[in-house]
């Protein structure tokens, strides 16, 4: 999620009241944004996902501004019509790879290098926020001095694209500033494959720029001199389009800007942008009430919907045009609720009957933690992922793991298909520590298992280890004895070959005739694999067939 | 003082009475041993106890000792290789192939063996590199080694012998013997040397042997009433005892099952299930467009193979479509794009017990509500592991299904939690999560470093999430807060990689979930 850094005097200015540090922390953590940081005049700011409109100083600035108080309500931005040629015309062919466009002017901005700045950042976490990285839409921004009205929006074939990127020293075709140009290989995905490529060029034949790709260098580059600017987004969803566009052209407008609407042609029925009236949504004051719990009355609820930049008229909330997160009306009843204050709602526990009651399965393996601490054994808790080699090669045994696609290392790439390869893990990393060592630990097996949802099992699993001079098959089977002593269930042992154990040392543990588990004495090549110099047996027992067992009866 | 000497004799443990009166005789801790037929650690351990009582000192002597190596065993039993060598060619010459066929050595030891022998003029070697053995040959043949020699003097002592105790002709055979592989080898020897105190030396003087205290009450004695008009010697009550472990279970796991009880104390049913789960359930049923970024690979960890998994019925699989795509039946607008079958179906490692929560929806009944359910389970994020990052966690969640659910309850239920887990003041401010509205982050105060420690989220699903599992659109309270930083907390562990180290010192001597 991205941090803005914000001014502390730029944003006083804008909140038009003082705020202390310890007001400002608080009242910006209360607002729903995470403080990381004062310092200086240098704030930190997390903003979550669903605000993109505070991406923005001025956004920012706007938001927490109605939230102290100082200036409440839905704020009125004028918006200008413009000459006859403030059109943007949208032809055919672009319909198909990249179709929508929301288009603006601004003019009048007094720029210097922090407002370049401003824009610029505002633009590049707006790409990766709400645009998701551009895949969803792409801004333009465009000093008008060098440009002439009417603009198209078409798409071409990319080796018919020709001009200077920005950051390039020469003209490039479509297909070579992918390639060639840095901005160009990072995002030649999102136009791989197309025939044609968008671009938006002006009545005098220049191309702008290439969405979502590049701007041109003669008519794409904002400088200290610009002072009207042509805005474009470009994308796959008009309505998010529109959203982005109000954010930039009010954040534009709170520094000083006159914003213009531009007609777009070909796009339908006399459509406008940037259209800033904002929605209408019904505000149902009991359900907002039954939601918060509390009972406050309309007049209440208007002055804390104002708190939050909205603004109230005939029991209709006014939400603005650059609030792009309300969806439901449950949206704005959380934004009455940050407006109440988190800090000023009494918790209560209601009074709701129902039983408690704990999982089958957590009581069994409760009960076998309990047998098991009570010999003197101690449970330990590691990983579910694993190193494929510890797994299987260390303990001389192939199994097809079930294994994650982008583990960060090879030390956490599969998931465990029993747990005695991890108990052998905890003892190798334990030979400096006293012996002997008895140990044991619950979890899940993952195995292959096409008839599941996902293609895997997760059964339950038991794993005992235990080493020390005197370990031996004795040993392990008397653990045994006190586990099934403890289900009252009888066993049968079957002598069985496993790789990890010594031959004539292993037995298969046999419940009702099933398969349940294994135990025996661990192999000296498993034992020298994991650098133990001292003799181990171990056993695994499959829990969830256990459970079932015992749910079975006699 | 006086006084003082009688209490420490009546006090003294009979493996101390043994050894006193030896220290007369010698102050080496390997001839106490021989003398006193005690086992090394008996003797050890009374010295530590006079050590202790001032006694005594013990001083720590490391010394070099030479043993026999791998191949000086061998050689010991069968003799040198260039003995072998010289022996197999004593009658006739012989090929050299021929030679290391009959005395079985290598070729490298019998390219090593024509090397020291050609330097010594024993051997002649021809270019068909046949080799005949000469008279100074065999007069090296007849005659024992210096080395041969040292080798059995090290075989045939009891003890190592020390390095620096060698004579000259020795070191001269065993610095040849350290050039060759295995031969000998040298080992750190430790002997003790004790230094009596002033008290020490009155003590060795005097007759300590009153037998007459009962050292240890034993079941015959008790029988035939021999303890009767006897004493015992009295023990010396601050002396440390040997440690024992006792068996425990692993301390996050103690932690877990307290949260579980709290929960089910408040009327909670506990949720399990998978940890490798569809996309579909971790994401799709939970209102996460599919092009958010949390669904992105450098967040979470998507299973190789299977790679994918199936879909649940139909009728669910459109209402969850449909939220996503124009909001269905919710009175929302969805997030406006179109969702994909194929995405909904890729499988991951669950990202958070949340899962749990929509499958437990997609169950649930309206007859059965009002209903509150639990869980406490790990989850997963695809994170390089460092002090304070985990790729495996624990959560702990839970869901309140109720038609007059709301925030309110919601802060009342997690304060309700953290109180009985022994955080009496907790903190929420808001949040953002894609499937709750409201959304709240949980923060707790930590009372000894007095600050705010932020846990992780909680809410109101949206109508977005409940409308397509549930059927009806009723308030679900749901929350799933970290679990692991209140383990830190409690245990004062400041790295989060020592939950799952399984140190086993570790495991052994940390206390017992006590709160």
């Amino acid at each position: 999620m991205p941090n803005i850094t914000l001014n502390k005097k730029v944003l006083e200015k804008l909140i038009g009241k003082k705020l202390s540090d310890d007001e400002l922390q608080d009242r910006i953590s209360m607002l729903g944004t995470d403080l990381q940081k004062i310092e200086g005049n240098e704030i930190t700011v997390e903003v979550f996902p669903n605000r993109p409109d505070m991406l923005s100083e001025q956004g920012f600035a706007r938001a927490l501004s109605a939230f102290v108080g100082a200036k409440t309500g839905l704020k009125d931005y004028k918006v200008s019509k413009g000459g006859k040629d403030y059109q943007v015309i949208i032809q055919e062919p672009v319909k198909k790879v990249r179709p929508y466009t929301s288009c603006a002017i601004v003019k009048s901005l007094k720029m210097d290098g922090d407002s370049i700045k401003e824009i610029i950042s505002l633009q590049e976490k707006l790409h990766i926020t709400f645009g998701r990285n551009r895949k969803k839409l792409a801004i333009g921004i465009y000093p008008l001095e060098k440009i002439k009205l009417p603009i198209t929006y078409t798409a071409k074939k990319p080796r018919n694209i020709k001009f200077q990127p920005l950051e390039a020293s020469q003209e490039m075709d479509g297909l070579e500033m992918l390639q060639k140009h840095p901005a160009g290989r990072e995002y030649a995905h999102l136009l791989e494959g197309k025939e044609l490529f968008p671009v938006f060029i002006d009545s005098n034949d220049e191309v702008l720029s290439m969405p979502p790709i590049i701007n041109s260098h003669k008519t794409g580059k904002v400088t200290e001199k610009t002072k009207d600017v042509f805005i474009e987004c470009s994308g796959f969803d008009f309505k998010a389009l529109n959203q982005c566009l109000s954010i930039i052209v009010t954040a534009m407008a709170d520094m000083g800007g006159e914003i213009y609407s531009m007609a777009l042609e070909g796009a339908g029925k006399n459509i406008i942008t940037p259209s800033l009236v904002p929605e209408e949504k019904e505000l149902d004051l009991k359900y907002i009430n039954k939601m918060l719990g509390l009972e406050l009355k309309e007049s209440e609820i208007k002055t804390l919907l104002e708190k939050m930049g909205y603004g109230y008229r005939d029991k209709k909330v006014l939400v603005p045009a650059y609030r792009a997160d309300i969806l439901h009306p449950i949206d704005i009843a959380e934004d009455i609720a940050i407006a109440y204050g988190y800090e000023n709602f009494e918790p209560e526990i209601p009074n709701v009957s129902t039983i408690g009651e704990e999982d089958e399965m957590s009581i069994l393996k409760t009960r076998i933690a309990n047998v098991l601490v009570g010999t003197g054994l101690i449970e330990t808790s590691s990983y579910n992922l694993v190193n494929k080699d510890n797994h299987s090669a260390k303990m001389r045994n192939q199994a097809e793991l079930v294994e994650v696609g982008n583990a960060v290392t090879k030390e956490y790439s599969c998931l465990r298909s029993w747990i005695l390869p991890s108990l052998m893990q905890i003892l190798s990393e334990n030979t400096s520590r006293e012996y002997p060592q008895e140990i044991f630990e619950l979890g899940s097996a993952f195995h292959h298992d096409k008839a599941k949802e996902t293609g895997v099992d997760e059964g339950q699993s038991l794993a005992i280890a235990i080493c020390g001079a005197d370990a031996d098959f004795t040993r392990i089977k008397q653990m045994l004895d006190i586990l099934m002593g403890a289900t009252d269930k009888k066993y049968e042992l079957k002598e069985t070959n496993h790789n990890s154990f010594i031959k004539g040392r292993a037995a298969s543990i046999m419940v009702y005739g099933q398969n349940i588990g294994i135990l025996g004495e661990l192999h000296p090549e498993v034992l020298s694999n994991f650098g133990i110099e001292m003799p181990a047996v171990g056993l695994e027992l499959n829990i969830s067939e256990l459970h079932d067992l015992l749910k079975k009866g006699d | 003082m006086a006084n003082d000497i009688k209490e420490l004799v009546s006090k003294l443990h009979p493996l101390e009475r043994k050894i006193m009166p030896l220290l007369r005789q010698s102050s080496v801790f390997s001839e106490l041993v021989k003398k006193s037929g005690l086992k090394d650690i008996e003797v050890m351990r009374a010295l530590q106890w006079l050590q202790s009582k001032e006694v005594l000192k013990i001083k720590e002597d490391v010394k070099e000792a030479i043993t026999l190596g791998e191949n000086g065993k061998k050689a010991l039993e069968k003799g040198l290789p260039e003995k072998l060598f010289l022996e197999s060619i004593k009658h006739k010459p012989r090929h050299m192939d021929d030679i290391e066929k009959e005395t079985g050595l290598s070729r490298q030891e019998v390219n090593a063996c024509i090397g020291l022998l050609k330097g010594k003029a024993a051997i002649n070697i021809n270019a068909q590199r046949v080799i005949s053995i000469t008279n100074q040959g065999a007069a090296v043949l007849e005659k024992e080694g210096l080395e041969e020699a040292l080798l059995k003097r090290i075989s045939s002592e009891e003890m190592d012998i020390e390095a620096g105790k060698l004579k000259d002709e020795e070191r001269f055979a065993f610095e040849s013997l350290k050039k060759r592989k295995d031969m000998l080898k040298t080992v750190l020897k430790k002997e003790w040397h004790i230094i009596l105190s002033s008290i020490g030396k009155k003590l060795v003087t005097m007759n300590l042997g009153s037998e007459k205290v009962i050292e240890r009450l034993t079941p015959a004695m008790l029988k035939a009433g021999s303890w009767k008009n006897k004493e015992f010697r009295a023990y010396e009550l601050k002396a440390k005892v040997p440690r024992v472990y006792r068996g425990k279970r692993h301390f996050v796991n103690q932690a877990i099952s307290q949260a579980k009880k709290i929960w089910l104390e408040m009327g909670f049913k506990e949720m399990t299930g998978e940890m490798v789960q569809t996309s579909f359930w971790n994401f799709d049923a939970l209102f996460t467009a599919q092009d958010h970024p949390v669904r992105d690979m450098q967040d979470t960890f998507f299973i190789k193979s299977p790679e994918k998994g199936k879909l649940p019925d139909k009728k669910l699989v459109d209402a969850v479509k449909h939220a996503h795509e124009d909001g269905w039946t919710t009175g929302s607008t969805g997030w406006q794009y179109e969702w994909k079958e194929e995405e909904a179906k890729k499988n991951v490692l669950r990202t958070h017990t949340t899962v749990l929560s929509a499958r437990t929806l997609a169950r649930l009944k309206k007859e059965e509500l009002p209903a509150k359910f639990f869980a406490v389970g790990r989850c997963f994020r695809n994170e390089t592991l460092d002090w304070c990052h985990l790729f495996e966690f624990n959560q702990t969640e839970g869901i309140v299904i109720d038609k007059d659910a709301n925030f309110r309850h919601l802060l009342g239920y997690l304060k309700q939690f953290f109180k009985k887990m022994g955080y009496e003041k907790a903190r929420f401010r808001p949040g953002y999560f894609p499937y709750t509205e409201f959304s709240v982050e949980i923060d707790i105060y930590h009372p000894v470093h007095k600050k705010w420690v932020e846990l992780g989220g909680a809410g109101i699903f949206r109508p977005e999430v409940v409308k397509p599992l549930l059927r009806v659109d009723v308030p679900v309270l749901a929350w799933g807060p970290g679990f692991d930083r209140i383990i830190l907390e409690f245990f004062k562990i400041n790295d989060i990689r020592e939950l799952y180290k399984n140190d086993l010192k570790q495991l052994r001597e940390i206390k017992e979930w006590m709160r």
